[in-house]
């Protein structure tokens, strides 16, 4: 009886250390084994500043996706961004893929804007309409030197 | 003046000695650990002490250091009106750094004391002799049960009082100061990356192996400390020593991981 009511109380001990490990794993930390289904596009941007593998994909405000790839074009001197896109999310021929920032100085993300085109994308094209990073400095020395000339 | 500069070379001979007793006898242990027979029963027995019964202290400091956690994040976190970041906070704190060091912390003083006392008593009453008399190797027969546990235990039981914290965190978060949930629960997730977890995963192990060694060397012989270390005395000064090193080690090796990975 003292014997089995040790092995009981160990056994319990083991079941919850575990338990709490998954939890923060696959709730907290999570996301990384289980794939969701979806599939890939890939993207040309000529500036992509600040963007990383990881990165979240939003339309209209809701996350459909994440940046899993990016790769650099030295022949064009351009960004190719993998995009994994949810399964279910329909991306038009003329979708936009945008880098915006989140707030001033948040993480970038990419903003998908739907297209008008009836024909969908499908695993591994391109999408063909992209809007590079703007650059909060590039903007203001703009106005700061174009704006004594005018 | 050539005592003192005697005294100095002494202290740093002795200590080198004992680091390279400490990490001899992980060797030998490991090594009589691959050989058979191999029994688990023991290390059960171990785990229940290192670990199960540790449960209850983990349990409580966990709660309150979630709860003293998210207090002070809230405060600080108000004054730059961020106070959405909370949960991320609270939680890239207790995993990645609180999480294992408190509970080594804990566990040496519940059960690295006690395992130090253990040995060192069974040293000054001969029964480690005795042990070695009957052909036993006392290195697999004590040491090698408490190794194994701490090495499973702390890791065990510092995921227990990360997920304890974190709610500890969430209940001052939530019910205190009555944040959204899903602002909590969310900065938390967002923040964790399987990165953090696992950083804390590796400290535990280490923290476990580290503290239940230095606690084992220590009582295990404790008969080629300094000449006056004998007796119940000795056992007395031996656990000191031994709480006061791992505490060290603990601390020390956090700041080298953390530098590290």
């Amino acid at each position: 009886m003292k014997r089995l009511n040790l092995q009981l109380l160990t056994g319990i001990f083991v079941m919850l250390g575990l338990a709490a490990f998954s939890y923060q794993a696959v709730t907290i930390g999570g996301g990384n084994f289980r794939q969701q289904p979806g599939y890939t596009l890939m993207a040309r941007f000529d500036n992509i500043s600040g963007l990383r593998p990881g990165g979240i994909i939003e339309a209209a405000g809701v996350r459909v996706g994440t940046v899993s790839k990016i790769e650099f074009d030295p022949d064009n001197y351009q960004a190719i961004v993998t995009l994994r896109i949810n399964e279910g999310v329909p991306v038009q021929e003329d979708a936009i893929a945008a880098v915006r920032t989140q707030g001033i100085i948040g993480e970038k993300y990419i903003k998908l804007t739907a297209g008008g085109f009836p024909d969908l994308l499908s695993d591994g094209m391109q999408i063909t309409e992209t809007e590079s990073a703007v650059s909060l400095e590039e903007l203001v020395s703009k106005y700061i030197f174009s704006g004594s000339s005018e | 003046m050539l005592k003192s500069i005697e005294n100095i070379g002494a202290i740093v001979i002795s200590s080198l000695e004992q680091t390279g007793r400490t990490f001899n006898l992980l060797l030998i242990v490991f090594w009589e650990l691959l050989q058979p027979p191999y029994r688990l029963y023991p290390i059960v027995r171990q785990m229940y002490f290192i670990g199960a019964r540790s449960l209850t202290l983990i349990i409580v400091s966990g709660v309150t250091i979630g709860m003293v956690l998210g207090l002070q994040f809230y405060n600080i976190l108000e004054r730059f009106g961020a106070v959405d970041l909370l949960g991320a906070g609270v939680a890239l704190s207790v995993i990645r750094e609180l999480g294992p060091v408190m509970t080594s912390l804990m566990v040496v003083g519940r059960a690295g004391s006690s395992i130090t006392a253990e040995l060192g008593i069974m040293r000054i009453t001969e029964q480690v002799d005795a042990l070695e008399c009957m052909a036993i190797s006392p290195g697999k027969f004590l040491i090698a049960p408490k190794l194994v546990a701490g090495l499973l235990s702390v890791p065990l039981l510092t995921m227990v009082f990360d997920f304890v914290a974190l709610f500890g965190g969430y209940f001052v978060g939530v019910y205190m100061f009555g944040l959204p949930e899903g602002s909590y629960m969310n900065g938390m997730t967002d923040a964790i990356e399987w990165v953090d977890v696992r950083l804390g995963l590796v400290k535990s192990v280490i923290f476990g192996l580290l503290i239940t060694l230095i606690c084992c060397a220590r009582g295990f012989y404790m008969h080629l400390g300094k000449a006056g270390s004998q007796g119940a005395e000795g056992v007395s000064s031996v656990t000191t020593d031994a709480v006061v090193m791992s505490s060290i080690a603990v601390l020390f090796s956090d700041f080298l991981i953390g530098a590290l990975i």
